[in-house]
């Protein structure tokens, strides 16, 4: 949008209700991030609280894994690691959340059957197996809520940074832009209606004093008329004007 | 719908992980987790994060603090939503939250509020 537009009372009303629409987008938008703000605090905090947990959970797994090596021997990774199966048994499931209108994607933990199936041949140490398997699935529930919550807050914070800079965009470019182009109609508009009220004046006058003219001049030639004895002429009768003929038959 | 958690990192890490049920491995001997050893040269643990990241399927990529830093550009790079990245610490290495490039992100974004 380059220049001004055609100043006229049409486009006076045109731009002072774009300035409306955008004085109200605004306001609604300054309220979306302002709630984005407060979400991405909160998610803030959380996530900081849960990487401190993650410390805890992670390093009592891996000392019940310890244990584990003490009680079947070391050859237990190899068996873990080739007896991966085909299909993990324990997935995330993929959810996609609405969050002061931001999509925002939530994991939750899947477990699916068939668990267990391998580590038949482990016939010692079976107990702190099962053991370091629950602390390592206790871990990996709380990582997924972190995952989830990271998730959650990069959604957030993407979608703060494009609302703030509409806001900005309306504050500081289009609302000025409108409301200069109000005041300019506006201006406009003043010049050429006192344009006409000066044009209009001028006519008056002048008719007005012809109108005087023509008056001075019936005058004096009435006086003059008056002077030399002679009768005063009268306006010649129109032959136009409607006249009784007697010899009409049909009127 | 179903996604995989990948993890890259040392032997007893990837061993507990697997033991909580999240591994696989297809017909083609594609896996979804890396074990890094002495032996892992850097490319393979680029590679193996740049498959993980970009596979379809995955929701959360865990790695171990230690091998992050050997591929923290990558990570620094990392700005897609999903698959998450998630630093975790291993048994030698406890968190260290100054080095997690997303905790630094967010840290940032704290000061930055306040």
């Amino acid at each position: 949008m380059s220049g001004k537009v055609l100043p006229s009372r049409m486009t006076l009303t045109a731009t002072k209700a774009r300035l409306k629409g955008a004085n109200t987008g605004h306001k609604l938008l300054k309220k979306k991030a302002d709630a984005l703000a407060v979400r991405i605090r909160m998610i803030l905090k959380q996530i900081v609280d849960n990487k401190q947990l993650m410390g805890a959970t992670l390093k009592e797994a891996n000392f019940s894994l310890a244990g584990v090596y003490y009680a079947a021997g070391d050859d237990i990774k190899y068996q873990v690691l080739q007896n991966v199966g085909s299909s993990a048994t324990s997935k995330v499931g993929f959810r996609v959340d609405n969050v002061a209108g931001v999509k925002i994607p939530v994991f939750d933990k899947i477990e699916s059957e068939n668990k267990a199936q391998d580590l038949t041949g482990l016939a010692r140490g079976g107990q702190k197996l099962e053991q370091s398997r629950t602390s390592f699935t206790k871990a990996l529930d709380n990582l997924i809520v972190i995952a989830s919550l990271q998730t959650a807050f990069v959604a957030l914070d993407e979608a703060q940074k494009i609302t703030n800079r509409r806001v900005n965009a309306l504050e500081y470019v289009v609302i000025p832009r409108l409301e200069d182009t109000v005041k300019y109609i506006a201006t406009e508009l003043d010049e050429l209606e006192r344009e006409e009220f000066v044009r209009l004046k001028k006519v008056q006058a002048s008719k007005k004093k012809k109108i005087e003219e023509e008056q001075l001049k019936a005058q004096e030639t009435a006086q003059a008329a008056l002077a030399s004895g002679k009768p005063a002429p009268q306006p010649a009768k129109s032959m136009l004007d409607k006249q009784k003929d007697p010899d009409d038959l049909f009127s | 719908a179903d996604a995989l958690v990948c993890v890259i990192g040392d032997e007893d890490t990837v061993t507990g992980f697997l033991l909580a049920g999240i591994g696989e491995v297809d017909l083609k001997k594609n896996s979804n987790f890396l074990v890094v050893t002495p032996k892992t040269t850097t490319t393979q643990v680029e590679d193996a994060f740049k498959a993980f990241t970009n596979r379809e399927d995955v929701a959360v990529v865990l790695i171990t603090q230690t091998v992050a830093d050997s591929i923290r550009y990558l990570l620094d790079e990392y700005q897609a939503m999903v698959p998450t990245v998630l630093e975790i610490p291993s048994k030698d290495n406890p968190y260290d939250a100054s080095k997690d490039s997303v905790m630094q992100r967010i840290l940032k974004k704290m000061s930055v509020e306040k």
